[in-house]
């Protein structure tokens, strides 16, 4: 796994950067640089709170290379306050206490490693509001 | 317009003894074979993760050569589970325009080259790397996301999507070449181990190895060369958000509506005049979701057609008639091959016991990465 994948995305991992649209008012993450909405260009950075509420989730008991001792583990669909979507898993949580519509707030967390020798990715997960 | 001359396929299962270039050919010689020809002036490879799995990457050489099709023109194309439709859209698209006389499509896709979390790793790279397999994010649980969120807003329980998975292996009983072809039980499937919640092993197609094939030449001249040329009356592809966070409305498959409805535009027909829907049934809800983006059913109802009166042989519309993804098996780049030769058969009325009751009009609809390619395409039987 190349470094400068996850290097470059490093304001998103860490800092949840995204954009706002200059035309529409919408808020976007990931950044696409070319607005969701209205498909007007949207360059202008926008941080997000990282506060939002859980939209939908699974727990994954058939897991990728990489996250096979992390099994099980939980990802969600977060509906982030100021508006999008994004994928994420959820940490510090009991799986029988989730539900649709759950307040969560984003935390830093290992996200990968990549064997014993190589990198560690870190990036955003989700836990229940404080 | 543009016609099916031959068709051709191998069983869907572990075929540990067979590469990725012989099952192309096996499927590729039946084709041939069943149409009585072996001119063939372009091939149209359908192939998602020969790459990634068998290290092989450049399909359509590899396959031309050896097929014995050396120095034909030869291109893989790939757009995730849809990859064999849109190969078959490419050949259709080559042959109206009047370029290719004859053009060869096939489906193949060698799962077992890998196993275990390699094989999981393999086909979540289907998803968005930076946004969504970064994650842990798995294809069966990009699936869970959408039925947890559709059970959410439709008061619905996972039990309500069992009838997709019994239909498809009832139907798989009937087909020689399906993966499974056990009998399961509504009950069963409610308890069945889970994969990624709440999408479980009974919910979820099998991905097995396998290829299939297809023919097709303009209309007039299949006219000469068949005793039963399938038309291709409609054919349409459309895109949608890669990532499942970046659809406008999670719960609606806008490709497979603008696809469905292009395709449907094209041919003249209505959803009424549709006698049989071989759908991407690769998990229950994916079926439910295309049954509504089609408009056969309302939103938040598709789940309500999965009994043996709405989408069994006998229904009001006939689905996953040779047991669809989940009982023929999925083996991704050939899927959507697989859906079109088995819609052939069933216009052809050679479905042995699958055949669905005077079959005239098939539609056959595959899935890229839960909806964000879809290609629709319309048969029926041609005649002078």
């Amino acid at each position: 796994m190349q470094v400068s994948t996850h290097w470059r995305l490093q304001e998103q991992r860490y800092n949840l950067v995204g954009e706002t649209c200059e035309h529409c008012n919408s808020k976007l993450f990931p950044p696409r640089d070319v607005c969701l909405i209205c498909e007007e260009p949207a360059q202008e950075l926008f941080t997000f709170t990282g506060l939002g509420e859980i939209y939908s989730y699974s727990t994954i008991y058939d897991a990728p290379a990489g996250f096979e001792h992390n099994a099980p583990y939980t990802v969600a669909l977060i509906k982030l306050n100021e508006g999008p979507l994004v994928t994420a898993q959820l940490t510090d949580m009991d799986n029988d206490e989730l539900t649709i519509g759950q307040p969560v707030e984003m935390v830093t967390r290992k996200l990968r490693t990549d064997g014993d020798e190589g990198m560690i990715i870190y990036g955003y997960k989700f836990r229940p509001a404080i | 317009m543009v016609s099916i001359i031959g068709i051709g396929k191998t069983t869907v299962k572990e075929h540990w003894d067979t590469s990725i270039r012989h099952l192309a050919w096996n499927a590729i010689e039946a084709a041939l074979d069943d149409a009585h020809t072996t001119a063939v002036d372009a091939l149209y490879v359908g192939n998602v993760l020969a790459g990634r799995l068998s290290g092989q990457a450049h399909l359509g050489a590899l396959i031309a050569d050896f097929a014995g099709l050396r120095g034909t023109e030869a291109v893989t194309i790939a757009a995730s589970e849809a990859s064999g439709g849109a190969a078959m859209r490419q050949a259709v698209m080559a042959v109206q325009s009047g370029m290719i006389e004859t053009a060869l499509v096939v489906g193949v896709e060698k799962m077992t080259e890998r196993t275990g979390s390699e094989a999981v790793a393999a086909l979540a790279s289907q998803l968005d790397a930076d946004y969504e397999a970064i994650h842990g994010m798995t294809v069966p649980a990009a699936a869970a996301l959408l039925m947890r969120r559709y059970m959410y807003e439709n008061d619905v329980e996972v039990g309500n999507f069992a009838g997709f998975s019994v239909n498809a292996h009832q139907n798989g009983r009937s087909n020689p070449e399906a993966m499974f072809r056990n009998q399961i039980t509504a009950a069963r499937f409610s308890t069945a181990g889970p994969i990624a919640d709440p999408i479980s092993i009974f919910d979820a197609a099998p991905y097995g190895d396998g290829a299939a094939a297809l023919l097709v030449t303009s209309r007039e001249r299949a006219l000469d060369m068949s005793p039963h040329p399938v038309l291709v009356t409609g054919s349409a592809m459309a895109t949608d958000t890669l990532a499942l966070h970046d659809r406008r409305d999670l719960l609606w498959l806008s490709a497979a509506e603008k696809s469905t409805k292009a395709a449907m535009e094209m041919a003249k027909v209505s959803l009424s005049d549709i006698d049989l829907f071989e759908l991407h049934d690769s998990f229950t809800i994916m079926a439910a979701l295309s049954l509504e983006a089609a408009g056969f059913a309302e939103r938040g109802r598709g789940w309500a057609m999965a009994t043996e009166a709405g989408i069994g042989r006998d229904g009001t519309l006939p689905i996953s008639t040779f047991g669809g993804l989940k009982a023929r098996g999925n083996p991704i780049g050939a899927t959507g091959v697989y859906q079109l030769v088995e819609a052939a058969q069933q216009l052809r009325g050679q479905a042995g016991d699958c055949q669905v009751t005077d079959a005239k009009v098939a539609m056959a609809q595959c899935l890229g990465s839960g909806g964000g390619t879809a290609v629709t395409h319309v048969l029926r039987l041609d005649e002078w």
